[in-house]
């Protein structure tokens, strides 16, 4: 935050001086912010929009509890059974689907599991459970911890039946791998989290590639029917832009360490 | 271990090279806590003050439900103000969640039982020393209290401090009700709970040290201008 934030600070200020500084306020996701792409996306939109968004960065669960209350104008997350409900509910005119990018497993290196030969991420978590070695689960209902369930459900298995092996923390991303990395234990990551991540010590990635950990990001502007006070305008605006060529450019173009993260997909209406 | 060094290295560059976001964030965590403080002591004192004066019922049970409240977890204090902030909570129309006005709600909650309580103990003894004069030049209750608070000043410096101490390194109700926006309502504590998150312990550490050196020089500062621990004064 610090290094880089400085260049991204200048900037935004200088864009926020020239425009009519228009705030709005929206929920992400700490694996869309970890990712460092909002450092990218936020001066970029201020030059563009002269909306200065403010990120509150929280897991999706909680996103989307802030969106109910009307106490953000849109909602970036990355669960979409939860975000489908949201919308039947009222809470949001509509999901925008803005792009992808996937989960990965990780652990200690030696992999005592044997997970790195796995024929797919629901069998590579059997081997987990199979082996009793520890795995660390986010467990806050957040849209990782919802793939990491719908991935035992996959593989035929039920956490609430698990051992001690099953640690279940309640934390953030980067909380939830510094435990795993303390106790030497498994866990599920989303790829940007990963490789931002400071602390690995001797972890490493051992599976990733299945279809079915695809993570697909999308928009939810909050309804302005719902919570008059929302900034209905500015929130059109800033997924016009977000569904933009330019946008896809910039989200397309985005490495960490080489490695190309996200995936722009969403469609032009 | 290691981290702990680079931890310093990492507080010693960032104070050096006056980084931007740091002065920002520091900033921002002094004017909230000294805002916090400056309010929870305009409540905290009188009423402490008031409790060591006045004998009435329910006395003791005011006085043990205000030190109870010292250990007011501010993670349930910050879910309560975001409830009562939220725009689908009372207070929603304000329009204050989020914004540093937010935090400053949240830190009043937790300093301000802290402060009254030390207040209370320090009058308490100044009081029993006082009492048969304050008494037998007919004074009111409200020029008791003001004659106390003033003789008791130096103690209730330390009522304050104690406030201080504990708004500034508070992050369980910040992050709630402030929401930790970069630029907007990000201070230290937040911070380095952010940094811990990304896995940067050194940061993290670096922002940790800054922060208690801020609490040493507040407290000094404080010490210095109002002529405390000198040879003759107590």
């Amino acid at each position: 935050m610090i290094r880089r934030g400085t260049v991204v600070f200048a900037t935004a200020l200088l864009a926020a001086a020239g425009a009519h500084a228009e705030t709005m306020r929206v929920a992400v996701t700490t694996s869309f912010h970890n990712s460092g792409l909002s450092d990218v996306l936020l001066p970029a939109i201020a030059r563009d929009l002269g909306i200065d968004v403010r990120l509150l960065v929280v897991g999706t669960g909680q996103a989307l509890r802030l969106g109910r209350a009307g106490d953000v104008d849109a909602v970036l997350a990355h669960s979409r059974a939860a975000e489908e409900a949201f919308v039947a509910a009222g809470f949001a005119t509509h999901r925008r689907e803005i792009m992808y990018n996937d989960f990965v497993l990780t652990g200690p290196a030696r992999d005592p599991a044997g997970i790195a030969g796995a024929g797919g991420a629901a069998e590579a978590l059997a081997a987990v459970a199979e082996s009793g070695a520890p795995f660390v689960s986010r467990g806050d209902d957040s849209g990782t911890h919802k793939k990491e369930l719908a991935l035992w459900r996959a593989a035929g298995r039920d956490p609430e039946g698990f051992g001690t092996w099953y640690r279940s923390v309640g934390a953030g991303m980067g909380a939830t791998l510094n435990t795993a990395r303390a106790m030497n234990a498994y866990t599920m990551s989303d790829r940007a989290s990963w490789l931002e991540f400071g602390n690995k010590g001797d972890m490493a990635l051992l599976y990733s590639g299945d279809s079915s950990l695809f993570n697909q990001y999308a928009y939810l502007p909050v309804s302005v029917e719902r919570h008059p006070h929302v900034k209905g305008a500015a929130a059109r605006r800033l997924e016009a832009w977000l569904a933009s060529d330019r946008a896809r450019a910039l989200i397309d173009g985005y490495t960490l360490g080489g490695d190309r993260l996200f995936t722009h997909n969403a469609r032009v209406e | 271990m290691n981290e702990i060094l680079e931890g310093l290295v990492q507080a010693a560059r960032l104070v050096a090279t006056l980084d931007r976001d740091l002065i920002e964030i520091a900033a921002r965590s002094l004017r909230v806590t000294v805002t916090a403080v400056v309010i929870a002591s305009a409540l905290g004192m009188p009423l402490g003050a008031w409790l060591a004066v006045n004998r009435f019922r329910w006395r003791r049970h005011v006085i043990a439900v205000t030190n109870a409240l010292m250990g007011l977890p501010p993670v349930v204090v910050g879910l309560v103000v975001y409830l009562l902030l939220s725009r689908s909570g009372p207070f929603g129309v304000l329009d204050l969640l989020f914004t540093p006005t937010a935090m400053i709600i949240a830190q009043v909650i937790i300093a301000t039982p802290l402060v009254a309580s030390i207040t209370h103990q320090a009058i308490r003894e100044l009081w029993a020393d006082y009492h048969d004069l304050l008494i037998s030049i007919h004074t009111t209750k409200s020029q008791r209290v003001r004659a106390l608070l003033w003789d008791g000043r130096r103690a209730l410096l330390t009522a304050a401090l104690a406030g201080f101490g504990r708004a500034i390194g508070e992050v369980g109700a910040i992050m709630i009700v402030g929401g930790n926006i970069d630029h907007a309502t990000r201070v230290l504590t937040t911070a380095i709970a952010l940094e811990t998150g990304r896995g940067n312990l050194s940061l993290a550490l670096g922002l940790g040290f800054v922060l208690i050196a801020l609490a040493i020089v507040v407290n000094v500062l404080v010490h210095t201008l109002s002529r405390t621990e000198r040879a003759s004064q107590w």
